[in-house]
């Protein structure tokens, strides 16, 4: 199945700025936009299902589900210097909320190399795969009917 | 006496506070190295003079896994501006876990004017210093590398089969559902790249972070830290002891608290860690 449209582009985008302190200014930018989870979504303390296996930032990812049959995806960080995990929460968010969650659902982990290059470490990569791998978790869940709220 | 002094360590003259490195922010003599987890931070603002030095890309060698050999580290420090003389100053996230992992690959070259800024960059960002994006340049020094030595601080394989079958003791500072073998199989978790859950045989578990104050993530007093590691794990003053953790960063942490802070002098960090032995084919493992 393919990757949904706005993922597709924007790993299009990352993939023409191969220089990489170039790509590190624009995931620094794309983290600069990330906007914590809203308060009528979920409010500290997060519930745990909510936590991001193997994340060292302390990643929450929330799924609300839209009128028209998608799904939004909320995020908190907290771990005030994870940048990184900003930036992929950002990217999520903005490609992937409101995209067809059987899409979603077949997004790979390893695009975290797409978009962060192969030079991370095998902690951080593990935590930023766990990210997406439990947002398609949590459309494949939604997919199969079981709700919009299902944790890791 | 300083505060860090008031500690009880027996080398205290390692740390550093972030007083001491503002003072010295145009010292000649000082270079600040910033090492992190995040890639992304350096990038998004440092200490004003600090240099980045990267664990993937500066200290490992890029085809084999090893750290750099003798030109590769001789070829860093000149690059970053770094002569025999130059006191190194290290600082990063998560706890200074990666800038003491860092400082222990200069010490396999021996280069011991190194010492490491108590807190970390949280500490610094959170006592409201300045941070910049300005990237400096330095003039190329002309650093004569030693030959990297192994022998001191650093454990293979064979060498902590032997130590095992001694009965030595061994320090696993992973996650307790590291350490249970639990978190290789939970469902649908990150392949940690391990075939095998577990520890290695007769290995105590104090998690590297212990060691840290959470609040503001500078190290625990001497006291304190003699009861973890001397009442928890049982460590003696004159023990050789090897630590590990999944692929030698965070047990580089508690090689340092060991080593420098509580003085042990035979401490040897296994790079190769839970990565290799939870691989290796018919070495004993327990859970």
């Amino acid at each position: 199945m393919a990757l949904p449209e706005k993922l597709t582009q924007t790993l299009e985008m990352l993939e023409m700025v191969p220089d990489r302190n170039e790509r590190i200014q624009l995931l620094i930018d794309i983290a600069g936009r990330f906007e914590e989870v809203p308060p009528k979504i979920a409010r500290r303390p997060f519930p745990p299902e909510h936590l991001v296996p193997a994340c060292e930032s302390q990643a929450y990812i929330f799924g609300e589900e839209r009128p028209d049959g998608t799904l939004a995806f909320h995020f908190a960080v907290e771990n005030p210097q994870g940048i990184s995990a900003k930036a992929m929460a950002v990217i999520l968010d903005e490609t992937l909320s409101g995209a067809p969650p059987e899409q979603v659902a077949q997004v790979p982990q390893d695009i975290v190399y797409d978009v962060f290059g192969r030079e991370l470490s095998m902690g951080k990569s593990m935590g930023l795969m766990s990210m997406v791998g439990m947002v398609a978790r949590m459309a494949k869940q939604f997919a199969e009917g079981k709700g919009a709220t299902a944790g890791a | 006496m300083s505060e860090i002094e008031s500690r009880g360590y027996v080398h205290p003259e390692v740390l550093v506070s972030t007083d001491w490195v503002a003072q010295h922010l145009d010292d000649p003599e000082v270079r600040i190295i910033e090492s992190n987890e995040d890639p992304l931070l350096y990038s998004s603002g440092h200490i004003s003079g600090a240099v980045e030095v990267d664990w993937t890309r500066d200290l490992n060698d890029p085809v084999r896994r090893d750290y750099l050999g003798r030109e590769g580290f001789e070829a860093l420090m000149r690059r970053i501006g770094v002569n025999r003389e130059t006191t190194v100053v290290f600082y990063g996230d998560r706890n200074n876990w990666w800038a003491t992992y860092a400082y222990w690959v200069f010490q396999l070259f021996g280069h011991d004017k190194a010492k490491v800024m108590d807190g970390g960059r949280i500490k610094w960002v959170n006592e409201g210093r300045p941070l910049t994006r300005d990237v400096p340049t330095y003039p190329a020094s002309e650093y004569q590398a030693r030959e990297r030595d192994d022998s001191r601080i650093r454990a293979f394989r064979d060498e902590v089969l032997k130590h095992v079958e001694a009965r030595r003791p061994l320090v696993d500072v992973r996650s307790p559902q590291e350490y249970s073998g639990e978190r290789l199989h939970m469902p649908e978790y990150p392949n940690e790249g391990a075939l095998r859950g577990g520890h290695i045989p007769g290995a105590a578990n104090i998690p590297w972070a212990k060691a840290v104050n959470p609040e503001d993530g500078t190290f625990k007093p001497a006291a304190e830290l003699r009861s973890l590691y001397q009442s928890e794990a049982h460590l003696k003053a004159d023990d050789d002891v090897i630590v590990y953790c999944r692929i030698g960063e965070r047990s580089s942490h508690t090689w340092f608290v060991l080593t420098h802070l509580l003085g042990y002098e035979q401490v040897r960090n296994y790079d190769g860690s839970w990565t290799e032995w939870g691989n290796l084919v018919g070495v004993p493992i327990e859970r």
